[in-house]
C-alpha cells in the first residue's frame, strides 16, 4: 500500500467516482428521512428500498474510489470522516425533503438523470465501473417506475396536489443545470471514454422526461443561468446539516460495528 | 386521489419459483391494482421471496361462510379412497 501523500495515479476517475457515489448516499439519506412519516407504511417501504439500493451503490463506488486512492481509505472514511467542503454530491441531493410532492419531484428528476448515465456507463472503458453500473442499472430503473408513477397520480391528480408537484419542480429545476454543465475533467474522462458525453446524457434524460411531465399534465421550466456546483464541492446550506446527522454515530463511536 | 386511509385492501400472492403456484402471503393498501404491484414488490419481496406477483382487491373475493364449514368439509372426512395414495412416486419429483 502506497503513503497517504503518494499522487494518486488517476485523480480525475476518482474524483468522478466520488461524485457518483456522494450523489447516491447523499441522496439515501434524503430518502431515509421519509421512514416512520410517509403518507402510508406502503411508502415507508418503497422510500426505504430505494435509499438502501443508493447505499449500496454508494458502497461499491466509494469501495472503487479507496482502490484508485490506494491511500487505505475505507467506505466509512469516506463516508463518515469528510467535510462538507469534501462532499463531490450534485447539490439536487441534499436539499430538504419538502412535502411528499417536493421528494417525488426530487426523486423523479434525479432517477431520470441517473438512469440515463448509468446505462450508458455500463459502456464505459473503464471495467470497474460499468460492472458497477450494470448492477445500479437494474435498481434505478424501478427507482423511475416509482418515482414517475407518483409524479403523474400527484400532477394528474387533484388541484391540491398538482400545484404543490408543479411548485416543486419550479423549484428544483435550478439544481438540473449543474448536471450538465460539463467541466474540464469530465470532457477529458468523456475522451478516454470512461465517462458518457455529458450533451448525450442531457438528451436521453430530456427525452425520458418529456412524456411523463406531459402525462403529468406539467410544464418543463425553463433553464436559469445561475448554476450551483455541489460536484465541485460549492453546496446549498443543507448539506452540513445532513452531514452532521449522518456522521454523529460514528463520530461519537469511531469504527463502531453492527 | 383519495387519501391512503381510504385506499382499497388488496391481496397478494407470490409465486417463488418457476413452477410452483402462488402462494397467498398477505395484503396492502393501494389507490389502485399498477400502485398495489408496486407496494407488492416493495413489501414482499425485499428478500427475493418470489419471480411472479397477483394482486386482487379483497373485496373482489367470495369466500365460503365459516357457519358452513361442517357441512362444506366434514363430509370430506372418511373417504379416505379420494387420497391418490396408492401410486409410488419417483424420487427425483420434489414439488407434487
Amino acid at each position: 500500500m502506497s503513503a497517504v501523500t503518494a499522487p494518486v495515479a488517476d485523480r480525475a476517475l476518482m474524483t468522478y467516482v466520488l461524485r457518483l457515489a456522494d450523489t447516491a448516499l447523499v441522496l439515501a439519506q434524503r430518502l431515509s428521512a421519509w421512514i416512520g412519516h410517509s403518507p402510508a407504511i406502503e411508502e415507508d417501504l418503497g422510500c426505504a428500498n430505494i435509499a438502501l439500493d443508493l447505499l449500496g451503490q454508494a458502497r461499491l463506488l466509494y469501495a472503487y474510489a479507496g482502490e484508485l486512492e490506494g491511500a487505505g481509505r475505507t467506505e466509512d472514511d469516506f463516508a463518515y470522516l469528510r467535510e462538507e467542503c469534501d462532499f463531490l454530491n450534485a447539490t439536487m441531493a441534499e436539499l430538504p425533503n419538502g412535502d411528499f410532492g417536493q421528494t417525488i419531484v426530487r426523486q423523479c428528476l434525479l432517477d431520470l438523470w441517473r438512469l440515463e448515465l448509468f446505462e450508458r456507463l455500463t459502456q464505459s472503458t473503464d471495467v470497474r465501473l460499468a460492472q458497477i453500473a450494470a448492477k445500479a442499472v437494474k435498481e434505478i430503473r424501478y427507482h423511475v417506475r416509482y418515482s414517475s408513477g407518483w409524479l403523474v397520480r400527484l400532477g394528474d391528480g387533484t388541484d391540491e396536489s398538482h400545484q404543490r408537484v408543479a411548485k416543486a419542480l419550479t423549484t428544483l429545476w435550478p439544481y438540473v443545470t449543474e448536471w450538465f454543465a460539463e467541466d474540464a475533467m469530465e470532457q477529458a474522462l468523456t475522451e478516454r471514454g470512461v465517462a458518457p458525453s455529458v450533451a448525450a446524457v442531457q438528451v436521453g434524460f430530456e427525452t425520458r422526461l418529456a412524456p411523463i411531465l406531459r402525462d403529468a399534465t406539467l410544464t418543463r421550466p425553463v433553464d436559469v443561468d445561475y448554476r450551483w456546483f455541489g460536484k465541485r464541492a460549492q453546496h446549498s446550506e443543507h448539506l452540513g446539516h445532513l452531514l452532521a446527522d449522518l456522521q454523529s454515530l460514528h463520530r461519537a463511536h469511531p469504527g463502531a460495528q453492527w | 386521489m383519495t387519501s391512503p386511509q381510504d385506499w382499497p385492501l388488496y391481496e397478494v400472492f407470490v409465486r417463488a419459483k418457476r413452477g410452483l403456484d402462488h402462494k397467498h402471503v398477505g395484503s396492502l393498501h393501494a389507490a389502485d391494482a399498477a400502485m398495489a404491484i408496486e407496494h407488492a414488490r416493495d413489501l414482499y419481496t425485499r428478500r427475493q421471496e418470489g419471480v411472479s406477483l397477483w394482486v386482487v382487491k379483497s373485496s373482489d373475493i367470495v369466500a365460503s361462510d365459516p357457519d358452513d364449514a361442517q357441512a362444506l368439509f366434514d363430509p370430506a372426512e372418511d373417504k379416505i379412497y379420494r387420497h391418490p395414495t396408492f401410486y409410488d412416486i419417483p424420487k427425483d419429483v420434489e414439488t407434487l
